[in-house]
Parts: C-alpha cells; structure tokens; sequence
C-alpha cells in the first residue's frame, strides 16, 4: 500500500509548479492552465486525506471543487475573450492600463 | 429522504433570492427592450423580500442541514446587512443601467446570485460551504466587473481580479485541504475540538490556517495582498465597485472571524500577533496610497484597504467586545462607501470624468449632492456625529481594552492621516470654480431614495448609535 506521505509529496509538487506557472508565465490560457493544476493539487490532498482518516468528506469536496472549477473556467474564458476582442492580445504583460 | 421544513426556514433568505434570480433570467428575454427596466423592479421586490423572510430564521435559530449552516446571532446580523447592501444597490442601478446602455437582466440576476453566496457565508459552520459560498460571490463579481465589455479598462479590471482571486481561491483550497488532513473534519465545531485536545498535526494544522489567511485576506483586500484593488475598483461600474467595497468585504470578514474564532480559536496565539501585524500594515499603506491618488474611485479604493486595516484592530482585540465594534464598524461603512459611491457614479457619467478635479465647484452646480458626498467624507473620516465616528471609537475602545496601546496609536495618526485626502475633496468641491463644461444632469428619484436613506443612516448612526450598537452586541459570536 502506497503511503499518504506519497501523494502529499505528488500534491506539492503540483502546487509548487502551479505557483511558479502562475507567477512566471505572460500567456494568461497557461496561467490558466496553471492554476487549474494547483486546484489539481487539492483534489489529491484532499483524497488522499479521505483515505487516511477513512471518511468519506474529501471525496465530496473534490467533487465540488471540479464543479466549481468548471464554472470559474467558463468565466474566465468568457472575459479573456471579451479582453482579446478588444485588446487583440493574450499576453498578461499588456494589461496595463489601470496602474497607480 | 425529506428535508426538515426548519431547515428551509432556516436558509429562506438565500431560497427567496434564488426564486426571484431565476425568475429574472426566465423573464427577461420575453421583454421587449424598453421593458427591460421591469427586472430591476423585480430584483428590488426579492431583495426586500428576501429581507423580510430574515425574520424566519431569526425566529428558529439553530443548526440546518446536520449542522452545515448555523444560524444565530451573528448570522442574522449579517443577513440584515448584506441584504441592506444589496437593495441600496440595486436601486442605485437602476439610471446607471439604462444610461450606460447595459444589459439589466443579468446584471440583477448576477447581483442576486452573488447576495445568495454571502448569505451563506455569513452562517455557514463548515469550510466546504463557506468555500461554495465564497466562489458563488467571486465568480458573479468576476463577471460584474468587467459588465461594460466593450470597454477595455472594464475588462482589464475583471482580467486581474479574475487571476487574483481565483489563485487566492486556490491558496484557500490547499489551506482547507491541509486542516482537513490535520483534523479529519471539516466542520467548524469539530476542528475546534480537535485542535484543542492536541489531537490531529499540528504543524499541518498551521500551514494550513497560514494558507486560509492568504486566501481570505487576498479577498479582504489585506497588504500585501491588496494590489488588485484599486485596479478593479477603477475599471469595474460603479455600482458594482459600491456593492464590491460592501457586500463581498462585510461577507468574507463574516467567515473570516467565524472560522478563525470558532475552529482555529485553539490556535489562537499563533493568529493574533499575524492580525496585529497586517493591521498596521494595512492601515499605512491604505492610507499613503490614498494620499496619492487623483481619480477619486482609486482614492475610495485605498481608503477602503485602510478601512479594512481599522477593522482588524477589533479583530486583533480578540474578545467579544472588538467583534460587536466590526458588527457595528461594518454598518457604518457600509452606508457611507454605499452613499458615496452612488454620488461618484451620478457625477462621473459614463465613467468618464473620475478626477477628483471634476468635483470642483460641485457645491455650485449641485449643492445637495456636495453636501451628501462631504457627510460621507467627514464620516470616513470618523468625525463626531457621523457613523464613522462611533464605529471608530468602539474599535479603539476595544483595542485599548485588550492592551494593544501600539495598535490603537497607529489608527488614531492614520484616521488624521486621511483627513488630507477626505478634505482635500471637500476643498475642491467648495472652494474651487467649476471647470470644463460638465453638464448639470439632474438627480434621479431613485439616487435620491439611495442619498436619502445613506445619509441619514450615517448621520443617525452618529446620533442614536445604541439600537444598532445593541443589536451588534447581542449577535456576537460566543467566545470560549
């Protein structure tokens, strides 16, 4: 049996390159992607947490959570692409115009 | 399996307005353009409603759902509040909507949606409900910041605070998926009963409270995680930065102090000297910030990351004193950025003339409404006989009763701090000549009913402070 520790660590990981995606990428779609793997991230912690105490809770979150998920992408697609339409761009170092 | 009917009449409020959303989303696509105007009336009626169904479970207190929602005090408050918010705005779009051109339907529908979604954080008892309520508030604002999406600084404002707050959603997440691992339990009660036994990881258990900070308090719009703000305040309409400054803000501070007061009360000395440190910091740079700032939505901006600095004095207090004083400050504040943000959205038409040097010679084009805008001034302020006072003095007084001198003298030299900004408006619009052709357009009835009922809320709350005082002190939540 694999232990928890395990999928902790994997979970960290995803986190860590979720984070850095975040932080590093210009492309807004890869920041995107990066942040769905941070949720990602979660929904193993969360199951493998599920195991460890033997209830049922994590499973439940981790479904709410891709629910959630979902919706926050269709959103965020939705104003990225209101945002190309005028803008004509993806790259997050262009949203300059509100500053100080 | 049958849902008992006190649980329903537990969450009426959040039933009521999840009826009339969707009814304004059933309706509208069968009005005929000019009509359009009809959905705001609607979303006025389940907005009052709705308040009134508050009485409900006001009379059945207790725990719903097997004790995922929790309904007392605390909770009621909150409800009346956030419902208070919600009518006053939606009353407050009513010219906007139409003036700007703006789809109307939607726009109440969404605001509806998202008043559902801080219900439930104000009396959810469990972190996957608090977390649901939490993302329907976010992902209704999203879309409410960038309503003008033809215009580009509308969608620049929702692009940031999309990207912010959903990473922030995530830190929050991660923060709750490690309590869970600590604890085995997402239940607020029972986390608190697990930490204080010694049982579960402890070390899990603050990383995981650390994470959860993050996440609230990039939504709080706490330094250093306030970067979004003033961005999305600018480039959101109006009305929606007024709704954003008080609704989401009194919400998440609900579940902010339910969770950290309940669940990690066991905790609570490796949390409060966080909260003492990011008041200060808060406070200072809200204010400095302000201090900078031409375009008047950007200075509401960072005097609302400065209030929010004030609030966590009383927060850092950690008694039952310092949060009957945030029950209080959040009425107070509510009504006076409500007020003020409503003037901005009259003055500034079409988004256009945000400079605070637009506001010259207001008195002379409009004395009313620069006698309104400088009431709301001078009680952000915290001048006597404003609301703003009294909210501020119940937080000093809290503070200092809890021994934080240092805390205290910080927020009473930021409060004068700000005067230089506040006045510095007043200044403008009383002693300067008007410039520019501005047009003189004239109050609408229904700026008038928002003006009429924010005013003389803040200048009641400075005068007969003790029945809201009261009702704040009943509806704290019990400290161990």
């Amino acid at each position: 049996m694999v232990p928890t520790w395990h999928y902790l660590a994997l979970a960290a990981a995803l986190f860590t390159v979720g984070v850095i995606g975040v932080l590093t990428r210009r492309n807004i779609i890869i920041i995107f992607m990066s942040l769905e793997l941070i949720l990602n991230a979660v929904n193993i912690n969360l199951i493998a947490f599920a195991r460890h105490w033997g209830s049922v809770d994590g499973h439940i979150f981790a479904i709410f959570i891709i629910t959630v998920a979902a919706a926050e992408a269709a959103v965020g697609l939705g104003i990225l692409i209101a945002f190309f339409r005028n803008r004509d761009t993806v790259n997050a170092d262009e949203i300059d115009l509100l500053k100080w | 399996m049958s849902v008992p009917v006190t649980d329903l009449l537990r969450i009426l409020p959040e039933l009521v307005l999840a009826v009339f959303g969707t009814l304004i989303v059933l309706v509208e696509p069968f009005l005929r353009r000019t009509q359009k105007s009809l959905t705001g009336y609607i979303a006025l009626i389940g907005a009052l409603l709705a308040l009134l169904s508050t009485l409900a479970p006001a009379m059945y207190p207790g725990p719903a759902f097997n004790g995922l929602v929790l309904v007392d005090g605390f909770s009621i408050f909150f409800h009346f509040l956030l419902l208070m918010i919600t009518t006053l705005t939606i009353v407050a779009s009513f010219r906007y909507l139409e003036r700007e051109g703006l789809p109307q339907g939607e726009f109440y529908a969404l605001l509806l949606f998202a008043t559902i979604g801080m219900g439930l954080m104000a009396s959810g008892n469990e972190l996957v409900l608090v977390f649901l309520g939490l993302e329907t508030v976010s992902i209704a604002t999203y879309v409410l910041v960038g309503f003008r999406r033809t215009e580009v600084r509308s969608n620049e404002a929702a692009m940031k605070y999309f990207l912010l707050g959903s990473f922030a959603t995530a830190f929050m997440l991660y923060g709750i998926a490690l309590l869970f691992g600590a604890t085995g339990t997402t239940f607020l009660p029972d986390i608190a009963r697990q930490l204080a036994e010694g049982g579960g990881m402890r070390t899990l258990a603050l990383m995981g409270m650390g994470l959860l900070f993050v996440g609230l308090g990039f939504k709080l719009a706490l330094v250093p995680f306030q970067a979004w703000v003033p961005d999305v305040y600018e480039g959101a309409p109006t009305p929606v930065t007024a709704f954003l400054s008080a609704g989401p803000k009194a919400a998440v501070l609900a579940a902010f102090l339910r969770i950290f007061f309940t669940a990690l009360e066991p905790l609570s000395g490796s949390w409060v000297w966080v909260i003492w440190a990011t008041a200060i910091l808060t406070m200072c740079i809200g204010n400095l910030g302000a201090l900078m700032q031409d375009n008047i939505k950007r200075m509401l901006a960072y005097s609302s990351i400065a209030h929010a600095g004030y609030i966590l004095i009383a927060f850092a207090a950690h008694s039952e004193l310092g949060i009957a004083a945030v029950l209080f400050y959040l009425v107070a504040y509510a009504l006076m950025k409500l007020g003020a943000f409503s003037i901005v959205s009259h003055v500034s038409a079409g988004e256009a003339h945000q400079s605070i040097d637009d506001y010259a010679g207001l008195h002379a084009r409009h004395p009313l409404l620069a006698a309104c805008l400088t009431v709301f001034l001078l009680s952000l302020i915290g001048i006597p006989l404003t609301g703003g006072f009294f909210g501020k003095l119940y937080i000093f007084t809290a503070g200092i009763d809890a021994n934080l001198m240092g805390l205290v003298i910080v927020g009473v030299v930021n409060s004068a701090l700000s005067a230089a900004y506040y006045l510095r408006v007043v200044k403008v619009m009383y002693m300067s000549e008007p410039q520019g052709n501005l047009a003189v357009v004239p109050v609408p009835a229904s700026l008038v009913f928002v003006l009429t009922l924010t005013v003389l809320g803040t200048i009641g709350l400075g005068v007969f402070p003790s029945p809201i005082l009261q009702f704040a002190q009943q509806s704290v939540l019990p400290l161990p």
